[in-house]
């Protein structure tokens, strides 16, 4: 299995992708620097990691989402390959419009990093399936501009398409003291209509051999669609 | 009209820059004639207490700094240490205290930025910050927005760079009013063959400048020159400078990509004083000569004297030495990481610096006549008053009730959670942080070396009350509670680096504190056989002309090596016995209840046993062999109530409470609220009592069973069986976790 | 010429510094102070002679990287003349 990592200047948390994936997930990880063009074919899964690309000065993720690398991210996320934005990561794949609405300011204007709980909303994805309906996961979270605002003005989830985790608290409520940044309606991972791509604010690569596990069952659904893919073709 | 670089310096430009009299006799002496006036900013500049440690550095050789794991000692960029398996880890603590207060995010951030770039020049990646804030009374506007600055500098600086800030210490007092200290601590980690230093060395070698252009940032000497003597007024120029963390985090990484290439001889970060100290110290280190022309250095703003671009701390610049047929591969590295670089000069024949600026030679200096100040003779003495100052009034204190004196130590500022301060700090990026950041020392794994199951044990520490009133003992305890600390996260200490922070060195009283500190922190780590690696001294800090309370601030490093748990720092049951290792009292001068009690730092301190210090490190080490669960904190500030309630705040039992019962024959005050180090709360499920009772009296540290965990909600304390304080353990808890949320409004 | 862009967040957007600006005023005494807004304001240089054509380029940066529409609105206006 073969994955690529995104490093645009001022990315951080790339190394801790590629160490996750290689470790944990067994994946072959090239990393590739935002200038290059290369062909993502041979590739099963993107991911552009956190950070602050380009300092985050203009708006997180913004000039990034139009180094050249994205071309072909676009590209090879329009063939239905899967890409996953975490963090910086998010912000960039919303700013490149793969995936819908786009993060703003934390509500406390700060910076925060702590464990969050999550919501597990939709199970019937690449990233989720093996987590189970309504279950609770812990990862860490460590972003300022976190606070997911959507395009349309949405009042329910049921308005919203691809919603795959929520902040809640450790029972599973979305209660307004556990939604560490403002989003709207919680929303802390979403993916596009067809579910090959999906960013979230929170870090499944640092909950993975540390802290809670739980980034193991998003790794493991990888793997597992992966795997019933290359058994089905 | 501007002083042209080249025009000879007057005894009154002297004056006006800092050099004393005696300094430019010296220097007119040496050179058979009066230096340029760009010299003279040169001289300026290096002979500055900050870049020359003319007060200080014969009193800094009584350090130990020698030992088995030591690769690099004081006088580099940063200290290594061995960590085996062919690795290092290079670390330092540099103060920022003037530029914080002036203004407090950018002095933060640039304070951050510095202490990282003097990390990864040695060749490590850096893996950690640490950083001690000393802040004035929060009933001040002023402290608070201070505090609220910082701690978002430090924030924006790290999270951006992606270096975490794994653990920290706060403290207020109003001694730091007008004059808050920010000490930030780097880590960083290597091969132990890979170590980097400023040399400039190889006649023919190219000097290149690498990073963000030079601008006026911080020429705070030539604005006050020009005011002094020029005919034309000129705009107020910045002194603050300004950070920029994607530039680090750029120059970071293509910095450490060259190293891996072998594309650089030696570097150095253009920190305090700028190229002058990087030019001049590199030379140094190599007894080398160096010819540098100015007009390649790359510019932000126009016409910039020599003097300017000599003094200018503009950050996020690096100095370094390659080989000219590697110069074509070093451009490369940074073009790709958009960076800025350029040749500025060679090394040649000679130990002179020589230095062009638009054809004309403006500087000429031998090396050591920069780099070897004349040392400064500061007289010490014993303050008149210290006798006043270990008074302590018993008696005053036998009229307060426990429970009153409980409140003053629950509602004092320093006792608080951390985490309106540490939840702004990305505490694990780079995947390593497995705890710490509210324990008693951060916990990093070191993934990076392939089948090590060691991990990195780090905390920094300090007890300005205490070193007030005894400076020696000050400087002891700070290295003493840090080996507790490290222990208790379950390494051995291996190093340490110190921020020493003083007030004037001309004031004899302060430096009769900054010899005793001294002496106590060298005793200490003798004792626990480590050596100091890399330090950094701050002097002239004052509020109103009164100097801080010392604050010899430690910065120490363990390594964990023998077993893989976590310890836990909180209750984790209500069904723990709690029991108290080391003596069962402690001193009460210099101790936070007392301090409150008399609104004063009084009383004498009590001598940390060394002895007994190694002692409770074997009984840390014997503990954490076994296969049991358990709970483990140390007493430090507020003394043991304090540290018992801690295990209670942090602990994640719902209602969870406790009984403390004072020992028969104990002093109350002494057994609550005593201070003395190494005393270490340990808290198992009963069945394990008596392996605890053997574990320590083999080690032999002293024992005593002193009350067990409920579920009561309640913190109870017992005197011959009999209730003598109780205090509901939520009510404390909502002090404590908003005491210092009004900063952050 | 030159030209300036004023970000804000759109209307209905929650804008936290600018909330915190406007509670801070008040507490400082400022009682009149209804909101306050914070946005970014950027100052371009360009090497061209028309004012219609630069109004129309520097739109087009606002859309392109300048600001993101689903959460900032932008204004732009020429301040000085070549």
């Amino acid at each position: 299995m073969k994955a690529a990592v995104i490093t645009f200047p001022g990315s951080n948390c790339d190394d801790d992708v590629v160490y996750t994936l290689r470790e944990f997930a067994k994946f072959d990880v090239t990393t590739l620097w935002h200038q290059e063009r290369p062909a993502l074919g041979e590739f099963q899964l993107v991911v552009v990691p956190g950070g602050f690309s380009y300092g985050d000065y203009l708006r997180s993720g913004a000039v990034a989402a139009l180094s050249p690398v994205m071309e072909k991210v676009k590209e090879y996320a329009g063939n239905g390959g899967l890409v996953l934005g975490i963090c910086n990561g998010f912000q960039i794949l919303c700013e490149a419009r793969l995936l819908p609405g786009a993060l703003a300011k934390n509500e406390s204007s700060k910076f925060q990093c702590k464990d969050v709980y999550l919501k597990v909303e939709d199970t019937n994805t690449p990233w989720t399936n093996q987590m189970k309906p309504g279950e609770v996961v812990q990862y860490p979270i460590a972003h300022g501009d976190g606070r997911y605002v959507c395009e349309i003005d949405s009042k329910s989830l049921a308005d919203v398409d691809g919603v795959l985790l929520t902040y809640c608290d450790a029972k599973g409520k979305n209660l307004p003291e556990a939604n560490p940044n403002g989003s709207q309606l919680a929303i802390a991972g979403i993916s596009n209509k067809a579910r090959n791509v999906f960013g979230l604010m929170p870090h499944p690569e640092r909950a993975t051999d540390l802290r809670s596990q739980h980034g193991k069952k998003l790794w493991n659904s990888l793997l597992s669609h992966l795997n019933a893919k290359g058994g089905n073709a | 009209m501007r002083i042209p670089d080249s025009q000879p310096s007057t005894p009154d430009m002297a004056k006006s820059l800092g050099v004393t009299p005696d300094e430019y006799h010296h220097v007119c002496k040496k050179l058979e004639r009066p230096p340029t006036f760009a010299e003279l900013g040169i001289f300026s500049a290096m002979f500055s207490e900050h870049c020359s440690y003319k007060s200080s550095k014969p009193l800094l050789r009584r350090f130990p700094t020698t030992g088995k794991r030591v690769l690099q000692g004081p006088g580099e960029n940063a200290g290594v240490l061995d960590i085996g398996n062919g690795w290092a880890v290079a670390f330092k603590m540099e103060s920022h205290n003037h530029p914080s207060y002036i203004e407090p995010f950018q002095g933060a951030a640039t304070g951050v930025g510095g202490i990282m770039r003097d990390v990864f020049t040695m060749g490590a990646r850096p893996i950690a910050n640490m950083n001690s804030l000393c802040f004035g009374s929060t009933d001040l506007e002023k402290t608070r927005s201070v505090v609220k600055g910082v701690v978002k500098g430090i924030g924006d600086y790290g999270n951006c760079v992606g270096v975490p800030t794994v653990a920290g210490q706060t403290l207020f007092h109003p001694c730091y009013n007008r004059n808050p200290l920010v000490n930030a601590f780097t880590l960083g980690l290597l091969k132990s063959d890979e170590i980097f230093r400023g040399f400039a060395s190889g006649v023919g070698n190219l000097v290149v400048y690498v990073g963000s252009k030079t601008g006026r940032d911080g020429v705070h000497g030539a604005s006050m020159a020009s005011k002094e003597f020029s005919t034309e007024a000129e705009p107020d120029r910045p002194t603050v400078q300004v950070g920029d963390p994607f530039t680090e985090k750029l120059l970071l990484e293509a910095t450490l990509e060259a190293m891996k290439a072998g594309l650089i001889i030696g570097i150095q970060d253009m920190g305090a004083a700028g190229l002058t100290s990087s030019s001049f110290e590199m030379a140094e280190r190599a007894e080398s000569g160096l010819e540098i022309n100015l007009d390649n250095v790359p510019m932000r703003e126009t016409g910039m004297s020599a003097f300017e671009l000599m003094l200018s701390e503009s950050q996020e610049r690096m100095l370094l030495v390659c080989e000219p047929d590697k110069l074509e591969g070093l451009t490369k590295i940074f073009e790709k990481w958009e960076l800025h670089s350029n040749v500025i000069g060679k090394v040649v024949e000679g130990h002179r610096v020589k230095i062009e600026k638009n054809g004309e030679v403006v500087v000429d200096l031998p090396v050591e006549l920069v780099t070897v100040p004349p040392m400064a003779s500061r007289p010490k003495v014993v303050p008149s008053d210290l006798k006043q100052r270990w008074f302590l009034d018993r008696n005053r204190l036998f009229t307060s009730s426990i429970e009153a004196k409980l409140d003053l130590v629950f509602t004092d500022i320093n006792f608080a959670s951390a985490q309106p301060i540490v939840h702004q700090y990305d505490s694990m990026v780079g995947n390593r942080t497995e705890g710490g950041t509210f324990d008693d020392a951060a916990l990093l794994r070191l993934r990076d070396i392939p089948g090590s199951k060691s991990k990195l044990a780090l905390t920094v520490d300090c007890n300005p009350r205490i070193t007030w009133l005894a400076p020696r003992e000050g400087g002891r305890r700070s290295v003493a509670e840090a080996a507790v600390n490290i222990a208790i996260m379950g390494g051995d200490p291996i190093g340490i680096t110190d921020c020493l922070n003083f007030g004037s060195p001309e004031n004899p009283e302060v430096m009769w504190q900054f010899e005793e500190a001294i002496e106590g922190i060298s005793e200490a780590c003798e004792a626990l056989k480590i050596p100091v690696i890399s330090g950094n001294v701050s002097f002239y800090n004052e509020t109103d002309g009164v100097p801080i309370y010392p604050t010899p601030m430690i910065g120490m490093a363990g390594l964990v090596t023998d077993t893989q748990r976590v310890p836990k720092t909180s209750f984790a049951s209500s069904e723990q016995d709690i029991l108290l290792i080391g003596p069962a009292e402690g001193g009460l001068g210099g101790s936070v209840m007392t301090s409150l009690f008399f609104k004063r730092e009084c009383g004498q301190p009590e001598d940390t046993d060394l002895n007994l210090l190694n002692r409770m490190l074997k009984f840390c080490e014997r503990l954490r062999k076994t296969k049991f669960s358990y709970s483990i904190h140390d007493v430090s500030d507020g003394g043991l109530a304090t540290a018992m309630l801690e295990m209670a705040l942090h602990s994640a039992v719902p209602g969870i409470g406790f009984t403390a019962k004072i020992p028969q024959g104990a002093d109350p005050d002494r057994f609550l609220f005593g201070e003395t180090i190494p005393r270490v709360l340990v808290a198992i499920d009963p069945g394990h009592r008596t392996e605890i009772e053997t574990l320590a009296s083999q080690a032999g540290v002293g024992f005593t069973l002193i009350g067990e965990t409920n579920e009561s909600g309640e913190m109870k304390v017992l005197q011959g069986g009999l209730e003598v304080a109780k205090r509901p353990v939520a009510a404390i808890r909502t002090g404590w976790e908003n005491r210092w949320k009004p900063c952050f409004e | 010429m030159k030209a300036r862009v004023t970000i804000f967040y759109k209307e209905g957007v929650f804008d936290p510094q600018g909330n915190t600006v406007a509670e801070s005023l008040r507490r400082l005494g400022f009682k009149t102070v209804q909101s306050a807004r914070v946005g970014k304001v950027v100052d371009i240089e360009l090497d061209s002679q028309h004012e219609k054509d630069t109004k129309a380029a520097v739109d087009k940066m606002c859309e392109k990287l300048l600001a993101n529409p689903v959460i900032e609105s932008f204004k732009t206006e020429i301040i000085g003349g070549a």
